[in-house]
């Protein structure tokens, strides 16, 4: 099983990483901001597949992918 | 617990000074991750030039050099004539290199000097509000040409890897975009390719990276990426144009 870790801090909520993930797990939170004041991206199900399309369009390296 | 996928160790925890969606990070993110791969640590030293990406510095864990607008192939020539070994790199926008800089540009891969270049080709000027670039597409509405880029007018664009390939100098000149998971992976094999060529001393290598601006093109990050793909690359055709 995959798990997406995603940096608060780091992400500027652009999105890329919901256009490219093909199950479609991440989503922009309507109310999570960090300190810079973007509306973040976070994981909404537990169902990874591991394909790391998200970490490697992530223009911030804000994604980290882990295989348990 | 096996990691699949971490940011590389060639950049630093700087938090990016890019808009969000800028593809300036991914280019930033090949480029480091290729000199991790080719073990290059410690033994690098980057060209950042002027524009959006004048903090380029301050992101990749290596030296740097900040030069003036446009001279960074001028620069980067004299770096490594002195420091045969390491390993030197420019990155420049295209107002950088396709306008300002085009005389070094050109003569540097005249002369074939052993560097690679990583141009990023947003067809704007990024940084002083969204003027039009001399690689703006026909058509295209900036802050400079309100109307749309109207060829009799304000010229055509220039698709500086074409004109490079013909010169005798360079050894590797391709365009690549980033636009999705599948073109990423193909500009990491080009740039690791024109790393790879200065390492084993064969010469002159440019990597174009068509880029986007959603800010400046008042587009959302995805909608910018989507323009890359279907409309920059009409005019920019993806390819390698030289390879020997």
């Amino acid at each position: 099983m995959a798990r997406v870790a995603i940096e608060n801090e780091t992400c500027k909520g652009c999105g890329i990483c919901i256009s490219v993930c093909p199950v479609k797990i991440i989503k922009i939170s309507n109310t999570k901001t960090n300190k810079a004041g973007y509306l973040i991206a976070e994981v909404i199900e537990d169902k990874c597949i591991g394909c790391c399309s998200c970490a490697i369009m992530c223009p911030d390296s804000a994604i980290s992918i882990f295989k348990e | 617990m096996e990691i699949l996928y971490k940011k590389s160790k060639m950049l630093t925890d700087t938090p990016l000074s890019y808009c969000p969606g800028c593809t300036h990070g991914i280019v930033h993110k090949l480029i480091a991750e290729t000199l991790e791969e080719i073990g290059a640590e410690g033994n690098v030293i980057g060209i950042a030039p002027v524009g959006c990406s004048v903090f380029a510095y301050k992101f990749f864990n290596c030296d740097m050099q900040q030069v003036a607008h446009g001279r960074a192939p001028a620069c980067a020539t004299g770096i490594k004539r002195c420091n045969p070994d390491k390993i030197v790199f420019a990155y420049q926008g295209d107002g950088d290199i396709a306008s300002i800089g085009t005389a070094e540009i050109i003569h540097a891969a005249a002369r074939g000097e052993n560097i690679t270049v990583v141009f990023i080709n947003n067809a704007i000027y990024g940084m002083t509000g969204g003027q039009m670039a001399p690689t703006t597409l026909p058509g295209q509405k900036t802050t400079t040409s309100p109307y749309g880029r109207i060829v009799g007018v304000n010229g055509n664009p220039i698709r500086l890897s074409e004109m490079i390939a013909t010169l005798d100098g360079p050894c590797f000149v391709s365009r690549v975009s980033v636009t999705d998971p599948v073109n990423v992976r193909k500009a990491k094999k080009a740039i690791k390719k024109g790393f790879e060529n200065q390492v084993n001393k064969k010469g002159f290598s440019l990597i174009e990276v068509l880029s986007n601006c959603p800010t400046n093109w008042h587009m959302s990050p995805v909608q910018s990426l989507d323009f890359v793909k279907n409309e920059m690359t009409k005019t920019f055709p993806l390819g390698v144009f030289k390879d020997c």
